[in-house]
């Protein structure tokens, strides 16, 4: 049965700017794929548990002691835009 | 023999023995990459600089008696998903284009801690999506044995270089089988470690749960050594096995009288070449005859393992991927905020196949479908590991073919769900958690090679080796490319 995707939703959320045409070539696609990957809802799965890590570890802790970090300024020498020893980005908001 | 085709054992004998020096042994490959690398393309950035300068650094600690073990002086390839302080690491992605990381991968310190002289970054499909290298942004590598086929993916490059004499070993990443796939198509053995035992700091994350570094070696005993080279508890990689390790090589000259083998039953049939049925028959045979005891063994869910894994790699790898969000590292295109941004930024610094992949799973992890895919996916996943638990409850290792064909042309595999089949042997054992390895066992009638897949339970690296090894003796598989033969 094919899957009918919102696919300017999932884009938005994805937070990818694509074009329509695009948009268009990728819901197809994804339809498909979806219809291949929905057949894992065949197998009766009452009452199993999710697997997690596939050996079963559940957290892993350590002590809680202060230890060296990355290089402040080697680390935003990679940044697009830094300043002050801040990472810089284009405002969250913006008037209308 | 050429320096460059040596084995890693061979060359690690020929370094104590005075027939060679590592600075010999690093010239011999970077003049092989020289020579090869316009046609293959196995590599993104090679170090030669550095490279030379700590095979000198080695062959001095050598000569002064400070011997690190077999990995000392040896020339390895990373897959440039692995954070090389200093060097260029993209994922073959134009997102991360000069990015270079203020730190070393935990394989990566490891390897230096042993001794090993790191060659370059080998190419891949880009942040490891793809069964080809086609889908790496810088263009993709040519399998040397016909350089008008791919040499398999995602870890191609590593495969390639090991296949061209490039490298005496590499570094691979393994989701879906990534590792296993290349080394079958490039005729080498490569082999994905049990989940949780190599650790993934450094590692740039495509699908945490399935995430798996290993080795890609001409040997069996290579890949025991390369393993045992960069295997171990990691605190700083919280999926990291903080138990028990198993004594890799404990078994390794054991070989299979008296042992279990399964032989997967759902892996064949329509869709697998001749050659490749054939070529595990054969095999098959042989351990028979050698005294292993053959068994067909059934594990129905492994027909819905592709469906789950089309699941849970893209999840995971909508969530890990949303880091590269033009603030810490990497491209970033303007916006007039902050989330334009990022949405443009990722539109164009992305390439089709991870584009695909991260909106299938932010749809698989979006409101309303969460349970209906996730959640029954990783469902699957623990039905999935019960069956292969009851299986190895009969018998010691399964086995199947490694890839349902020999390496394809470019080109050939453009609709992506063809091109996700290339992985259906080898998903289940990411799934499961569990170490598997392929290993060479001959070429077809095109002079294509043909590689075998020996899975094991948790753990069971041992008595992997073991039956891996023996096939790798029964075979005799000891031919190289012709352009290989051609330069030697």
């Amino acid at each position: 049965m094919p899957i009918d995707i919102d696919i300017a939703h999932v884009a938005r959320l994805a937070r990818l700017d694509l074009a329509e045409q695009e948009l268009e070539t990728l819901r197809s696609q994804l339809s498909a794929i979806l219809e291949h990957a929905a057949k894992v809802q065949s197998l009766d799965t009452e009452g199993v548990e999710p697997s997690n890590h596939p050996l079963g570890f559940v957290n892993a802790f350590r002590a809680d002691v202060v230890t060296g970090s990355l290089d402040r300024d080697e680390v935003l020498k990679m940044a697009p835009a830094s300043r002050d020893g801040y990472f810089v980005t284009p405002p969250a908001m913006t008037q209308d | 023999m050429a320096l460059a085709d040596l084995t890693i054992t061979d060359a690690a004998a020929g370094l104590r023995s005075g027939a060679h020096t590592s600075v010999d042994l690093t010239e011999a490959v970077l003049e092989r990459a020289s020579m090869t690398e316009a046609e293959i393309h196995a590599y993104l950035t090679i170090d030669r600089e550095a490279a030379l300068e700590a095979a000198s650094g080695a062959d001095q600690e050598l000569a002064s008696g400070h011997d690190r073990g077999t990995l000392h002086g040896i020339p390895i390839a990373l897959k440039d998903n692995m954070c090389q302080r200093g060097v260029e690491t993209t994922a073959a992605s134009q997102i991360l284009a000069g990015y270079r990381p203020p730190y070393d991968a935990t394989v990566v310190t490891r390897l230096r801690n042993a001794g090993s002289v790191l060659i370059g970054k080998a190419n891949l499909d880009e942040f490891a999506m793809g069964s080809s290298t086609e889908n790496s942004a810088y263009g993709p590598t040519r399998n040397p044995w016909d350089t008008g086929r791919v040499p398999g993916g995602s870890s191609g490059g590593s495969a390639a270089a090991v296949a061209a004499g490039s490298a005496l070993g590499a570094l691979g990443s393994d989701t879906g089988g990534s590792i296993r796939q290349p080394g079958s198509l490039c005729g080498v053995v490569g082999m994905k470690p049990t989940y949780g035992t190599v650790s993934r700091y450094g590692l740039i994350a495509f699908a945490s749960s399935l995430d798996q570094i290993g080795p890609i070696t001409r040997t069996v005993d290579d890949a025991v050594a390369l393993l045992q080279g960069i295997t171990g508890h990691d605190p700083l990689d919280a999926t990291s096995w903080a138990g028990e390790y198993p004594e890799l090589a404990s078994e390794l000259d054991a070989g299979v009288a008296g042992k279990r083998i399964g032989v997967v039953t759902e892996f064949g049939g329509e869709g697998y070449e001749p050659a490749v049925t054939a070529a595990l028959t054969s095999t098959l045979d042989q351990l028979s005859d050698a005294g292993a005891d053959i068994v067909e063994v059934s594990l129905p869910t492994v027909e819905l393992a592709l469906s789950a894994y089309y699941l849970i790699a893209p999840a995971e790898c909508s969530a890990n991927l949303a880091r590269f969000d033009g603030i810490r590292y990497g491209l970033r295109l303007e916006g007039e905020t902050t989330e334009e941004m990022m949405a443009r930024t990722r539109a164009q610094g992305f390439g089709p196949e991870v584009i695909r992949r991260i909106l299938l799973g932010t749809y698989a992890l979006s409101a309303g479908y969460y349970d209906a895919f996730y959640g029954q996916a990783h469902k699957a996943r623990t039905v999935l590991r019960n069956e292969f638990a009851a299986a190895y409850e009969q018998v010691d290792v399964l086995m199947s073919p490694t890839s349902p064909t020999v390496a394809f042309p470019f080109d050939a595999k453009s609709d992506p769900l063809s091109m996700y089949l290339s992985d259906v042997c080898t998903i289940p054992s990411n799934l499961s958690g569990d170490p598997a390895i392929s290993v060479p066992v001959g070429l077809d009638d095109q002079g294509l090679p043909l590689g075998v897949q020996v899975m094991a339970p948790a753990m069971g690296e041992p008595v992997m080796f073991a039956v891996a090894k023996e096939i790798e003796r029964l075979a005799g598989f000891d031919a190289r490319p012709r352009m290989v033969q051609e330069l030697a």
